[in-house]
């Protein structure tokens, strides 16, 4: 393009690899202009954050350079000795990281973190006033003794605000940001985001986003590199990626995010990303690819462009053009069972403190709410609404300090020990983190037949059959059950954890932010699992969740939570087109969602 | 099993076996192969390394080389009980504190703090000048003062592994607290306590040594490592082997084991994993 400003990051057939021989990344190009921004999208394992790190000219342990040239305002970055690099980190080039809670020092003041950065490039300029003046950039300059605070006395927005700050002190021309909001609530992501599109306005100053949320990137870039296994399978501009996607990959990509302006069903990608060391010769999407032909996996496709901007790397894109875009058929949910009008569950005036020696802390305030037989109930908040709280309250895992859990008819006790085993069987809860929920010491099959023995009083013998039909169910194959959880993937892991729940044959399942870990492609799939699950089973399922387009897409009813208490409840539809509360609306309009333009 | 073996691949592993392995052998088996009767003289006291008496006489005669191989199954034996026992109410300790999650927590954990108070050696000399030197107070006297310190590594490690998904899970599955311990939380504590226990064990020796050398554990004329070495420090100067010799092997298993604990512990965790998964979690 003519009027594209003078490219201030050029990437030329960037090759890095393990050195133990196998490639991570192999021949990426691209280019971003001052003040541009520049979305690297794709999956766990895509080598998004190799390529982005090499901006720097930092690889991970274990892998090395092949080939290729990085340079920045002209002034080559790989090749360069550390000392050369250390000078231009931050000062020409800079590093927001992905988790800024586990990226800053937590014994150093973040005043003085900031100062850090100064004293290495700008040992002159070096004072209060500068870092003060930095933090003012980020919206952080209201409190005058937050830069004597330590890290972890700030909240993981203004955590992720200080790393920000750390590097744009010292006015790069370019920062990479390695998934700076992933890990922080839709409102919190929203002034975040905000706040780098004024950076960029501001100072021009160019960016390189890495994400695998499709969703934030359309919002925020320019241009849209889409990586799969280390390649670079379409590049565009960002409105023509996301309207108009040419590679299979980038279509199934869009149609995995969850929108909650347009409930559809979700259609995850299927299969698991080819890890490092397992690339086929033909184009690596195929094993997971709708259109793929027996064409495509003889040779590696060529990147081809569909426009003079627009890059795609697949062989049948031509073809694929004209079929128009993957179908976003209308909501699975609509077909949803009748309610039937006895509450399952029923929550009355819960309370909820946690205590800290002599300090209450009250978590859940008067919250009362009823979940119907075979419907799913969404409960949204952001972190520290209690909504998770109540979660754990209804499993037994914490005990309320006032009000009533009413299950079936007959009133819960505080914890899971003292309550009937029928109880405990017809209640599950699948919890957050799928990397913390399975015991890395048992095999898949141990940790599923736990419940089936404990729960429902199984021999060995047929336990050890159901597992088999329970792995059948989440879709997993059969032979993870010899597996440890260490060789499994994320989403392979909830996969798990949801069939340990079903083992127990359970009524109501609690579903507490079970797809925020995930990639989104994952998400989708693990979504469109549960709603088939609740369909084909009857269950009642409490869906705890902080993203409106997840409730969407399962929810039949929603409660809205805020600080501990219920501020909205309603139908999806009354909800999230017509939201009555202020909150409601805050967090609607925070939540990042595709242009119109991609469902044309 | 190849997978739980998987540590000796390591160098450190390799080697620390090998050393731990040759000194017990030594420690058990050393006695058959001994050349003199240990415990009468044989010749001049303090004579040096020959070709008869290989690592010379100690200061009674007696022959340094068999003593050597008479005195490690005393020390070794006494060592792996007490640290044994002391693990045994340690764990037990540092379990029920870090996951019960109340006020039983604070009581054991003050308890436990006022026994750290106390300086080893001198419980260990009060205990035994109160209940008499014996194996079997000597025993039960350095498990005493090991248990508080494998109480803390357990309680610490227990409390973090307390909040994960799969022990909430069984929590709310209602098991049992015993089950939910044995099978949850304890195989996921085994990697810190590994690496400590070796470094326990290789204390309780020490322990052990130092009682032997100040004449309050066993008593001469035993052929004991640390008793070997009490005896003979005084001619260091003239027949250096006499105390070299045993301070070598308490040395060697010292370095083997803390090797192995090491090289253990840093193959936990990653034991299981082949290596195309290994590659995927990047």
């Amino acid at each position: 393009m003519s009027d594209a400003p003078a490219p201030v990051v050029q990437v030329e057939g960037l090759s890095l690899g393990l050195t133990t021989g196998d490639p991570v990344v192999e021949d990426v190009s691209f280019t971003v202009g001052a003040g541009q921004i520049l979305g690297l999208v794709g999956e766990s394992g895509s080598g998004k954050t190799t390529t982005a790190l090499a901006l720097l000219g930092y690889t991970r342990r274990g892998v090395e350079l092949r080939g290729g040239s990085v340079s920045i305002s002209g002034q080559p970055i790989l090749g360069q000795g550390i000392s050369n690099l250390r000078n231009l980190r931050g000062k020409v080039v800079s590093y927001v990281p992905q988790d800024p809670g586990g990226a800053l020092n937590p014994s150093l003041r973040v005043g003085d973190a900031v100062m850090d950065v100064l004293r290495a490039h700008r040992a002159g300029a070096a004072s209060l006033e500068s870092v003060k003046a930095s933090l003012e950039r980020v919206e952080l300059g209201a409190d005058p003794r937050l830069p004597r605070r330590y890290p972890h006395q700030l909240s993981g927005g203004q955590q992720q605000r200080v790393t920000i700050a750390m590097a744009c002190v010292c006015d790069p021309p370019v920062a990479v940001l390695d998934e700076p909001t992933t890990g922080l609530d839709v409102i919190t992501q929203d002034r975040i985001l905000a706040e780098l599109a004024r950076l960029r306005d501001d100072d021009g100053m160019a960016m390189v986003y890495v994400s695998h949320d499709l969703a934030v990137v359309a919002k925020m870039a320019d241009r849209i590199v889409v990586m799969y296994a280390g390649r670079v399978v379409e590049s565009g501009p960002a409105d023509e990626v996301i309207e108009r996607p040419r590679h299979p990959y980038t279509r199934a990509l869009v149609s995995a995010i969850p929108d909650f302006r347009r409930p559809r069903a979700l259609r995850g990608i299927p299969g698991v990303s080819v890890g490092v060391g397992e690339w086929p010769s033909g184009c690596a999407f195929v094993p997971r690819c709708r259109y793929a032909i027996d064409r495509c996996s003889e040779a590696l496709p060529e990147l081809s462009a569909a426009t003079p901007d627009h890059s795609v790397r697949c062989i049948r894109w031509q073809e694929l053009a004209s079929e128009g875009a993957e179908p976003g058929d209308g909501r699975a949910a609509a077909t949803a069972v009748e309610a039937e009008d006895e509450a399952l569950l029923q929550v009355d005036h819960l309370e909820v403190e946690y205590r800290n020696g002599r300090r209450r802390n009250t978590v859940v305030h008067d919250v009362s709410f009823a979940i119907e037989s075979g419907r799913c109930v969404a409960l949204v908040g952001e972190s520290g609404s209690g909504k998770t709280t109540i979660g754990r309250c209804l499993a037994g895992l914490h005990p309320p300090s006032a009000g009533r859990i009413v299950f079936d008819g007959s009133e819960l006790a505080a914890f899971a020990r003292n309550r009937p085993l029928a109880a405990r069987r017809r209640i599950q809860i699948v919890f957050q983190n799928p990397f913390e929920s399975l015991n890395p010491r048992h095999k898949v099959s141990s940790s599923i037949e736990r419940p089936l023995r404990v729960l429902r009083g199984l021999s060995q013998g047929e336990a050890r059959t159901e597992v088999g039909e329970l792995l059948d169910r989440a879709k997993l194959p059969r032979r993870v059950g010899d597996r440890f959880p260490i060789e499994l993937s994320g989403g392979e892991r909830q996969r798990v954890a949801i069939a340990r729940a079903l083992a127990a044959k359970p009524d109501l399942l609690i579903c507490d932010e079970v797809t925020s870990a995930l990639d989104v492609s994952v998400q989708a799939a693990v979504l469109e699992l549960l709603s088939e699950l609740q369909r084909d089973l009857r269950l009642s399922m409490l869906f705890i969740t902080h993203n409106l387009g997840v409730v969407a897409c399962v929810a039949d009813t929603v409660l809205v939570m805020d600080r501990g208490s219920l501020r909205e409840s309603g139908t999806v539809a009354q909800v999230l087109n017509a939201p009555a509360d202020e909150y409601t609306r805050r967090l609607l309009s925070a939540a990042p969602c595709l242009p119109d333009g991609a469902y044309s | 099993m190849t997978g739980r073996l998987r540590f000796m691949r390591s160098f450190s592993g390799a080697v620390g076996v090998t050393i731990v392995v040759f000194v017990v052998a030594v420690a058990i088996f050393g006695r058959y192969f001994a050349p003199h009767d240990p415990n009468v003289p044989v010749t001049v006291p303090l004579a040096p390394p020959s070709s008869h008496y290989w690592l010379g006489t100690d200061f009674l005669g007696r022959d340094v080389f068999s003593r050597l191989l008479y005195g490690g199954r005393s020390v070794i034996t006494l060592a792996a009980l007490a640290t044994g026992l002391g693990y045994l109410i340690g764990m037990s300790v540092g379990l029920i504190a870090g996951f019960s999650r109340s006020r039983i927590d604070p009581v054991l954990m003050r308890s436990v703090d006022v026994m750290l108070a106390f300086p080893p050696l001198l419980f260990l000399l009060v205990l035994i000048s109160g209940a008499g030197t014996g194996v079997e107070v000597l025993v039960i006297g350095v498990a005493v003062i090991q248990a508080p310190g494998i109480s803390r590594i357990v309680r610490t490690a227990t409390l973090e592994v307390s909040v994960r998904g799969y022990v909430e899970a069984a929590i709310a599955r209602g098991e049992r607290s015993f089950a939910v311990i044995v099978r949850e939380v304890l195989p996921n504590i085994m990697a810190p306590v590994l690496v400590d226990s070796g470094l326990r064990f290789t204390y309780s020796i020490l322990i052990i040594a130092s009682v032997n050398f100040l004449g309050l554990g066993l008593q001469p004329p035993a052929s004991d490592w640390a008793l070997m070495i009490s005896d003979n420090r005084q001619y260091i100067a003239i027949q250096a082997w006499a105390v070299l010799a045993p301070a070598a092997m308490i040395a060697l298993l010292t370095i083997g084991i803390n090797l192995t604990g090491d090289a253990i512990a840093r193959s936990l965790g990653r034991s299981y994993v082949p290596k195309t998964a290994r590659s995927a979690v990047i």
